[in-house]
Formats: C-alpha cells, structure tokens, sequence
C-alpha cells in the first residue's frame, strides 16, 4: 500500500460538524417551512405555463399545416405571427431549465430537440453560397420524426435539425439583411409553377414534420408536471425534501442568468459583434427572449404567472421563503431583477444592430443588460450557499 | 460564496469521518480510505459547482475574472463555430479542409466531452481518428509519415477533393475469468483503412486510433509545476516498485526547443495551445501560425489546388482567436464530484483503488505553480489522478507507433476526474485510448505492462469490492 499521508480532518471541525449535523442529515431542516408551499406554487405555475406553451405550438403547426397545403405569402405572414406569439410563452419556461428536470432530463434530450442553437443552417436547407447543401436537399434522406431526432446534433453542437429554431430558419431563412430579418419567398414552398429553390415538397414536409415534433415534445414535458401523479417529475418533486426543490428551483434560475443568457448568449454576441451569434437570428427576435427570459426569472422569484387567457396564478413565493431567512437579501434580489428585466425592455431592436461595433449606445445597452446579470447571478448565488445548499451529488 | 462552500465541505467531511468510525465496527471488510483535504472539489477553487448532468463540462472555471469569463464565453463560440470551405461569405470561418475530420472543436468534444470509436462501419463526426505512419528508414529513427497520406488518416474532405479514406473498427469479444470464477467480456477492436484514394497503404503501415478526450482541467493540467512531475520519474525502477514513469520530450513551437509533453494519448503536446493548434491543421485542416503548412501531401493535387482560407501569406485562424480558444479550452472548470468523498461506499473504493496500487501512476492530486500565465489556475490543490509520464501497458493496449520518447506500449497516465460525468453529457462511457473499454472495470481490465500487478489485484478482488472500486472511480 502506497498510501502514506492520510490526512485526517482536524477534530475542530469535526465537532463543529456535530453540531450541524441535524442540517447536513434531514435535508429539510434550514429552510423555512413555507418552503413546501413556494414549491407546491412553483409546480403550478410551470404546469400551466408549459400548457399555454403547447396550445400555442400546437397553433404554431395548425398555421404550418395549412401554409404548406397552399402556401402564399399572407400563409407565410400567418405562420411567422404565430412563431412569434409560441416564442413568447416557452421562453418564460427557460427559467425551468438547468436542474435536469423534465425539459432537459439528459437522456431525453427534449431541450435539445426543441431550444439548440447556435444553429448551421446548411445542416438543413440552402444558403446563399450551396444551394444544394442540407437534409431537405438530399433526397437520400427520409424525413420523419424519428430520423430527424437522431440527426438532430449528429456530428457537431451546431447541427441542428429540430425544435424552435429550425422552424424559424424555415420561415423566415437567412437573415443577410443588415436592417431586418431574414426574407425566405414563400415560393420555396411552391411545387411547380413559380416555385423557387429545390425540393420544395420535402421543404414543406420537414417544416410540418419538425412543428408536429416540437407539440409531442412539449406533451411529453406537461406531462411530468400534470398533478396528482406520484410517479411523474412533479409527484416527485413533491415527495423530495423541501430543500432539494429550493435546490432545483435557485439552480435554474442562477444558471439561466448567469451562464446562459449573461454569458453564452449576450457576452458571445458582444465580443463578436457578429449576427451569427444572437439567439433568434433569423427572424430578429432576441430582443424578446432576453425580455421573456429574465420575465420568466421574475415570474419565479415572485410565484406569480398570468397565463394568456385565464386566472392569475399566485402563491408562496421563492422571494417569501428568502425574506424569512433574510429579508434584505430577498429585496436585494428582487430589484436586481426588475432592474434587469428593465434593462432587457431598453434594448433597441434588432440585437444585430444593438451589438455593433460602431453602435456605442446599443454596445453599452447590452453591457449594461449583461452586467445586472451577473450581479443577479451572484445575488441569487449568495441566496443559495445562504440556506447551505449544495449543488447535486447524485445518489 | 466558494470560501462558503469549501467551508461546508469541510465540514461535511469532519462529519464522514465521526460517522466512519461509527461505521467501522460494523463493516470490517473493507477499509475506509482516509479523507483528504479539498478532495470534493477536483479542481479547487475552479471547480463549477451549479452546472451539472449534460452541461457538466461546459463551464467556466468558478473563480474566473470578469475578463477571463468574457473572454471565455467567446472562445466558447469559436470552439462550437463550423467551419467552412473557402473563400467562405466571411473570412473569420473559412479555411476548412481540403481535408479534415471534423468540421468543428465541438463536433468531437461534443458538449466540451468525450467522443468515441466508430458506431457503425463507417460512422463519422463522433470524435475518433486513426494517426498512421511508416517506421523510420533505421532502427531507432522517429517514424515517418505515409506517404501519400501524411501522419493522420483525414476522413472528410471538401466538395472535389477526395477522402484519404475511412476508418472501419470491427470488435472481436475475448472472454475472461474473475478469481471468484465470475466471468466478464472484453472487446478488442481491429481497425482498418477503407478505400485509400491515394494508392495502396504500404504493409508495415503502423495505426493509432485515438478518441477525443474531454476538455475539463487542461489549464490545471498545464500548471503543474514542471520539476514536481520529473522528480516522479523512474525510468529504471530505482525503487522495485515495478513502475518506469517517465515523460515524454517534445518540441514546444512556440518556446523553440523541447520540453515535458502533458496533452495527448502519448503527452505529444506541451501546451494547451500547441495542443489547439495541431488539432486545427490534422483535424480541421486550419491553418495557424504554429503549423502554417496546409496538410496536402504531395500526390493530393486537388487538395493543394484548393484555395486557403487565410489571407495572403497570413494563417486561416490568427493568432488573437488562437488563443481566445486555448484560454477557453484551459480555464472549462472541472464539475464537483458526482458522489461526496465521505460517502461510505466510495471511500471503501478509494481504499481499495489504493491498495491495489493504481495510485502510483494516477496520483491524486498535485497543487498548481503559483506563477502561471492565467492567474485564476495558480495554487490550486487539484485532484486529476494523472502523473502525466508516459508508462508501459503491456502489448495488449501497444498501437506499435511511437511517438516522441513513447513506444507503442507506452501510455500517458490518463487523468480519472471527470469521468464519471461522461454518461450524462455523451451518452456513453466508452474509455482507453481507442474507446474499446465499456466503463471502468474494462478500462481496468486491460491494463498491462507495468499496471499489470494492479490489474491482477482487482481481478481478485470480490464482486462486491470491484463494485465499490468502480463507485469510487465515478464518483471522481
């Protein structure tokens, strides 16, 4: 044995671990007992934030459906509106995400089906420079669900076959325009006469394909949250210490700001200063999701959601379960998000434009988004480590 | 917020050890390991601690500058960026190829991960390559590359220009006995080149199949102090332990001369950017200012006829987004355990890892220089489990292609941390240089060479304690 060195912890911090024990061992004790009902009201509100999410997709593949049987440019409008209005609500359930719930559960991969990007777009359909580049031109290629799940990501985090931005780049297709977003002709979806581009059967074919996807996809996720279910996410969540949700709920709020939306989408764009490199490229709309994101933090922290259509939902809040551990903190907290999400609504769209070199203003509009971020990130950071939580060491 | 949580496991682990000794009255089979300072945390105080499952790679470390983090973030663009054929619409992506394997970093590091072996006959873009050579004109001269072909087999090339040809594994399963009469499987793969567009491979061809390891703790790994790993060298075995550890010595571009090799299955590389830089021109085909040449050998004429990517005289990538992307590829944090150091189970599987003597070449931890070039990666205590010297593992796991001070059976003490979190983030565990090892108990099992006495050790081990000893190891 050539282990020589043990090297005991010293018996201070053992008997100062005895003393806390009760807190390390229970994993319910150190929260305060609203806890249970900040998660309970938590769990309602992404159950119906993901439903109003779902009708809009599935309104999303009804407006496909019926542009692709007959396109023209008013079905085309009619699909792009509908886009639009689907964005708005999923990307208020980001804020669900980086826990490894049921949105992005690894082996799964629902997110990843849904949300990817940065996307190429020659993994798909034509660019400028190839014509006959991506899946929809090679006819070798089968589309259907299952075969364009499996290529989805296949060979690089880039290539990008389903999910939200895919239908995107189909509507609205390259974005080369420096003013606005991408202008597809809805010609490329005519057969025949007048059509445009290549392969137009198979380019409406695999829009409606990935549109009808994207609705399962979102089924699946209601599911897991559907209540009164022992067995699903929600039901389990549910049977989870009070502690473990706090855990899961802080950690998908800290990582949404902080590494995703601060860092790999607005400090990347910023740096580059390259459209390739904003969210919603295609159709110029990433001024929103920055907006609906840091919303859907607020939503959250406040446990407050109003749905599209039907009654507020509101609860005990995670802010309620932080002001009865700390009640600056809990203010604390709550500012730095309403002044990020402030600073999201002071965005001048479109982002391209924002992130230009030579636009001082738009560049310093989006540091000073980028900046509450991270201070928000480090605000909630402190609330976490504050109630002695740890991130996950799985079983 | 990290002196916080450092405090906490501190704590945590001055509980384990109360209850350990509650514990060991009890279940005397197995020893528990004794607990070490800052064990939970493998890289220290870079260690992510929120990010976990399938983005547990993808990180920056924790302690990072508002700097270093912005500029992180923008490697990481670059690093998940396709490349494009030139002259491409712009000229900050252009340069792929002629020939290449793979179109981006990300497509083989998949999620800042691991890739593995061929799934199917002729399977590509899954982080997997097959580095070819001749041996050299006389005994004991560096091998040469093929010719025809050069020194890697690129897979992929750009519209018109021919592929050097494919890589095809077939697996052959060789049964095995445990001492307790359990029987296990290993896999054995056999690769071969598939239609080589540029004349017959000659017979002495000589081939190693690498995967693409995963990208957490490089710059960790570059700050260990240079002296402190020679000193553990043993060529001879002066002290009848049976182990020969000793570095590779390879030629650093940048510094103009040689030194200590760290990356790479053979530690061919000595720095994280040289590392970058070489996987840029044989698997991308990108010119940098390290490796200017585009890789055309001489015979592939529609590959010399294409145009570069660069501008004149000047490298597809320049040297400002070179190292963008070597900081980002030294400073993705090393995620925290997947399992507590003062868990039962996995401190009776370090013991036994420890006992079985596999601590001599994947040595736990090391502490970092305190003068190194990204300030955020000095004295950290880390745990990587590597010594990062070159040793022989026996003719079973030998590529017969030296590298360098590597001979075919010589190895680089593969770095354990992390490994455990492949899984989540690939989809598979498929471990060893070529991928042939299903998870940790085949990984182990093939060690040969000087790892052989370990190896025979935890084949007689019980089921129980070979359960325990692979917890440990994907706990790391």
């Amino acid at each position: 044995m050539r282990f020589l060195e043990p090297m005991l912890p010293s018996v201070p911090a053992c008997i100062l671990a005895l003393s806390l024990c009760s807190c390390d061992t229970d994993g319910g004790a150190g929260v305060p007992p609203e806890t249970a009902a900040a998660i309970a009201n938590y769990s309602e509100l992404v159950r119906q934030n993901y439903s109003d999410t779902k009708a809009t997709a599935v309104a999303l593949a009804g407006t496909i459906d019926a542009f692709v049987v007959a396109p023209s440019a008013a079905g085309l409008d009619a699909a792009k509106a509908a886009w639009l209005t689907a964005r708005e609500s999923y990307l208020l359930t980001e804020a669900f995400r980086f826990y490894d719930g049921p949105i992005d559960e690894p082996r799964a991969g629902l997110e990843s089906l849904m949300n990817s990007w940065p996307m190429d777009e020659n993994f798909i359909d034509y660019v400028q420079t190839t014509p006959g580049s991506g899946a929809i031109n090679n006819p070798q290629f089968e589309i259907s669900a299952a075969s364009l799940t499996a290529l989805n990501e296949m060979g690089g985090e880039k290539n990008i076959a389903t999910g939200y931005h895919a239908i995107e780049f189909l509507l609205w297709g390259q974005d080369t325009n420096p003013a606005g977003p991408g202008a597809r002709p809805f010609t490329d979806f005519v057969v025949g006469e007048g059509g445009t581009a290549m392969n137009q059967g198979r380019r409406g074919m695999y829009l409606k394909t990935i549109a009808a996807l994207l609705v399962a996809n979102l089924d699946s996720v209601l599911l897991s949250w559907q209540p009164g279910v022992v067995s699903n996410y929600r039901g389990q969540l549910a049977a989870a210490t009070p502690k473990e949700g706090l855990r899961r709920v802080l950690q998908g709020l800290i990582v949404l700001s902080g590494f995703e939306t601060g860092g790999e989408r607005i400090q990347t764009a910023l740096d580059s200063g390259d459209q390739e490199d904003e969210h919603s490229c295609f159709s110029d709309n990433t001024h929103r999701d920055f907006v609906q994101d840091v919303q859907g933090i607020q939503n959250v922290y406040l446990g407050k959601y109003q749905p599209p259509a039907g009654a507020l939902i509101s609860g005990t809040s995670v802010k309620d379960v932080v002001a009865k551990h700390d009640a600056a903190l809990a203010t604390a907290l709550d500012l730095e998000i309403a002044k990020s999400l402030a600073l999201a609504k002071a965005l001048v769209p479109p982002f391209d434009q924002e992130i230009l070199a030579g636009n001082a203003a738009g560049r310093a509009r989006v540091q000073a988004l980028a900046t509450a971020l991270r201070t928000q990130e480090k605000a909630m950071a402190k609330v976490f480590s504050s109630f002695g939580l740890q991130p996950e060491l799985p079983k | 917020m990290i002196l916080c949580l450092r405090l906490g496991h501190l704590l945590g682990a001055g509980f384990g050890f109360l209850l350990a000794i509650a514990v060991i009255g009890c279940e005397a089979a197995t020893d528990l390991a004794p607990l070490e300072d800052g064990e939970d945390l493998p890289g220290g105080s870079t260690t992510e601690l929120f990010l976990g499952q399938s983005l547990a790679f993808a990180a920056p470390a924790a302690n990072l500058t508002e700097e270093h983090r912005s500029a992180f973030f923008v490697g990481n663009s670059l690093f998940n960026q396709s490349w494009v054929e030139a002259p491409g619409g712009t000229d900050v992506r252009d340069g792929l190829g002629p020939t290449f394997n793979a179109r981006s970093c990300s497509s083989c590091h998949f999620r800042d991960g691991r890739g593995r072996p061929p799934s199917s006959a002729f399977a590509t873009g899954q982080g997997f390559l097959l580095r070819i050579s001749v041996a050299g004109a006389q005994p004991g001269e560096p091998p040469l590359a093929v010719p025809g072909y050069g020194d890697q087999l690129q897979d992929d090339a750009l519209p018109g220009v021919p592929k050097e040809g494919a890589a095809v594994v077939v697996w052959q399963e060789e049964p095995g006995l445990f001492a307790d009469g359990t029987s296990f499987a290993l896999r054995r793969p056999v690769f071969t080149i598939a239609n080589p567009a540029f004349g017959a491979l000659p017979v002495d061809l000589q081939v190693s199949p690498r995967v693409a390891p995963a990208m957490s703790g490089l710059g960790l790994l570059q700050s260990i102090p240079e002296a402190m790993l020679l000193a553990r060298q043993d060529e001879n075995d002066a002290n009848h332990d049976g182990l020969r550890g000793h570095a590779n010595l390879v030629f650093d571009h940048r510094l103009g001369s040689k030194r200590m090799g760290r990356f790479g299955w053979k530690a061919e590389q000595p720095t994280v950017l040289q590392q970058t830089a070489g996987a840029f021109l044989g698997d991308m085909g990108i010119t940098t200012s390290l490796f200017a040449q585009e890789n055309c050998p001489a015979s592939q004429h529609e590959c010399s006829a294409k145009p570069s990517g660069g501008l004149p005289a000047a490298p597809e990538i320049d040297d400002a987004r070179l190292e963008k992307i070597a900081l980002y590829s030294s400073t993705l944090a090393l995620p925290a355990r997947r399992r507590p150091a003062t868990n039962v189970e996995v401190r009776k599987g370090k013991q036994l890892f420890h006992e079985s003597g596999c601590a001599g070449c994947h040595v736990p931890s090391w502490t970092t220089s305190a003068d190194v070039a990204i300030p955020e990666l000095a004295q950290q205590k880390i745990w990587p489990y590597t010594d990062l010297l070159l040793h022989d593992l026996g003719t079973q796991l030998s590529d017969n292609r030296p590298v360098g001070l590597a001979t075919g059976a010589d190895w680089r003490t593969a770095p354990l941390w992390g490994l455990g979190h492949i899984p989540a983030v690939n989809g598979h565990l498929e471990l060893l240089h070529d991928g042939r090892a299903r998870g940790f108990a085949e990984a182990i099992l093939w060690h040969g060479g000087e790892a052989q006495r370990s190896r025979d050790s935890f084949v007689r081990l019980s089921e129980g304690e070979r359960t325990l000893l692979v917890k440990f190891l994907d706990s790391l």
